[in-house]
């Protein structure tokens, strides 16, 4: 009998076995920037383990808020921090900031405008504990909020660069955390996050690959393995959900290539309706291939078990394309 | 020495002088929004007229002319429909012109019906959404601490209030992280929009819920300004890493009897003929 994959505790790494990884970069890039700006302060709902807040809080003590497990609190608190002057990251699961403190962050947050960062651990499907903990439709909560800027950065590069980028941008940011040892991908490619826009990453003439979070990794590993099918497979990284760059978007569309999206997201409100949206609104409407999670409650499990499962492996991907070609 | 008793009495009797008559004026400022709207939150801005001005005349470091000033103390109207009785005081207060009153929840009016902090001077959030503004206050008084500023943070909720755990999330983190510098102010005027607060959810005991949460809690009646000057007072002794809570029983209606003794509604229907009573009441020129 074959020995069953167990589910990993809380936070499974995803990266591949001998892949290039960096620890914590959230919590070093947010202890870099604290160390140029004296407003920029660190808040968490009794998860600071496990969002990688603890680098900055062991380097700043005083400046790191521990709000108890009460996430409506974390964000009317991080909310009146903003109010007198300070520039708060909140960190918690990507569950609680979204289903559980909606209102807070709504009403505490955007409706001002207020330069809140809030840090959403375990966003799609990064975690085997279930739907409990699954963040599957976060960015589908979070898209209708006016004024919130969304990015669901791909790899300890993007999440490194975002950080200072994201204080610096004007109003409330969701960041959906990638934590503990994160795959260093975009490394590789020329390549600089900035807030609002999409990047190719490498160009190809039968599919365009439009991807966000950790499936613009995916999505680079398919191409690679599309070439043995003889498929040239472009790869656009896609990090900033909202603003959406409509103009990379629409440009890398107007072609007859097959248009594949892939996230680590619902595939209800997320990457593949916004840019299924901006074709139509633009007139330039065309067919897509969407990647990502089913409108479902997933199953708990281990990590590759649920990503071969749900259509995220990069063997699934490759698969998904070939079938789209036909 | 009853030399200086009786001046220490004479003042205290100029200041209760002082807040009475920002109060009626503030009254007078209520019912005229009220008839102006037609119907509105009349009832409650009437029963909480005597806390807030004691808050504002008494209590409250601000600067009348510049609304933002840093240092200033912050009130906090977590209870966003509130907002007639906080127009009336911040135009007693200075910070408004009192003619601006006469915009309110009028389209395009820097006064709407439910608050909006970035419509109205000296209005700090936007309140409404009941249960969001301990959780801000207890950040601005985190953050406020943390700046070394000698601001205090007041935050104004209704005991409709206690029945949002964010406002438990909140007074549990304030004293855990010892704000000495935070007052919550709740008015207990028991009724909220489905009926008494007492059959709706019960809140009581009150004073034991806040000082099992490590709070320093006082209780008194919200429209007899000497017990509030005592309360605020008794709160500012002591300990000074306690946050503080000042428990006001308050009259719906107080000071118009013809409103005192309607049936109790949170949205309080006036007749056209009866602001003029109602005015008429408050300057006692017609018996209830």
């Amino acid at each position: 009998m074959t020995k069953r994959l167990t589910t990993s505790a809380m936070i499974a790494s995803f990266a591949d076995p001998n892949q290039p990884t960096s620890p914590a970069p959230f919590g070093h890039a947010l202890t870099r920037l604290a160390a140029e700006n004296e407003n920029v302060v660190g808040m968490t709902a009794d998860l600071g383990k496990y969002t990688d807040m603890h680098v900055f809080a062991e380097r700043f003590p005083e400046r790191y808020y521990q709000m108890g497990m009460a996430e409506q609190l974390l964000f009317g608190a991080a909310a009146g921090m903003a109010e007198v002057g300070y520039v708060p990251f909140a960190a918690t699961y990507s569950v609680f900031a979204t289903r559980r403190a909606y209102d807070s962050l709504c009403l505490d947050i955007a409706e001002p405008g207020l330069n809140v960062n809030i840090i959403g651990g375990l966003p799609g499907l990064t975690t085997g504990y279930g739907p409990s903990h699954q963040a599957t439709e976060d960015i589908a909560i979070l898209r209708a909020m006016p004024g919130l800027t969304i990015v669901d950065p791909c790899d300890s590069v993007d999440i490194e660069q975002a950080v200072p980028a994201l204080a610096a941008t004007d109003g409330p940011t969701y960041l959906r955390l990638l934590r503990g040892r994160v795959p260093t991908v975009l490394d590789e490619y020329d390549y600089t996050f900035e807030p609002g826009r999409a990047k190719r990453l490498r160009d190809g003439r039968d599919v365009v690959l439009v991807s966000s979070g950790l499936m613009t990794m995916r999505a680079l590993e398919a191409a690679e393995k599309l070439r043995e099918h003889r498929v040239d497979a472009a790869v656009v990284h896609c990090p900033t959900i909202k603003p959406l760059d409509e103009a990379t978007l629409l440009h890398e569309a107007d072609s007859d290539r097959l248009l594949v999206t892939l996230e680590n997201h619902s595939l209800v409100g997320g990457l593949a309706e916004s840019t299924a949206s901006t074709l139509v609104r633009n007139n330039a409407a065309r067919g897509l291939l969407p990647i990502g999670l089913p409108d479902e409650f997933l199953d708990a499990g281990a990590l590759p078990t649920l990503h071969e499962r749900y259509g995220l492996s990069t063997e699934r991907v490759v698969r998904r394309v070939l079938d789209g070609l036909g | 020495m009853s030399h200086a008793l009786s001046e220490a009495q004479a003042a205290t009797g100029t200041r209760k002088a002082e807040i009475a008559a920002f109060a009626h004026r503030m009254r007078h400022n209520i019912i005229d929004m009220g008839e102006a709207q037609g119907q509105g939150y009349v009832g409650q801005a009437l029963g909480v007229s005597d806390l807030l001005a004691t808050v504002y005349r008494d209590r409250l470091r601000f600067r009348a002319d510049d609304p933002r000033w840093p240092d200033r103390d912050r009130f906090l109207l977590s209870i966003g429909h509130y907002a007639i009785a906080l127009y009336a005081a911040l135009a007693q207060a200075g910070i408004l012109d009192v003619e601006e009153l006469d915009t309110y929840a009028t389209d395009d009016s820097r006064l709407p019906m439910s608050a909006m902090a970035t419509y109205t001077p000296g209005m700090e959030i936007s309140g409404g959404s009941l249960g969001h503004g301990m959780p801000l206050a207890v950040g601005m008084a985190l953050g406020l601490r943390g700046r070394d500023s000698p601001a205090r943070v007041y935050n104004f909720l209704s005991d409709g209030e206690l029945n949002e755990g964010s406002t438990w999330e909140a007074a549990m983190s304030a004293s855990h992280h010892e704000l000495g510098n935070l007052t919550a102010v709740v008015d207990l005027n028991a009724l909220q929009a489905d009926g008494a607060t007492g059959s709706v959810l019960r809140s009581e005991p009150v004073v034991d819920k806040w000082e099992s949460f490590g709070w320093r809690a006082v209780r008194v009646d919200g429209n007899d300004i000497s017990e509030l000057l005592r309360g605020f007072d008794h709160l500012e002794q002591g300990e000074s890493n306690r946050p503080r809570v000042l428990l006001c029983d308050t009259t719906i209606g107080k000071g118009v009897p013809l409103l005192e003794n309607r049936e109790k509604a949170h949205f309080m229907r006036v007749d056209e003929h009866e602001w003029q009573i109602a005015r008429e009441q408050l300057e006692g020129t017609v018996q209830s």
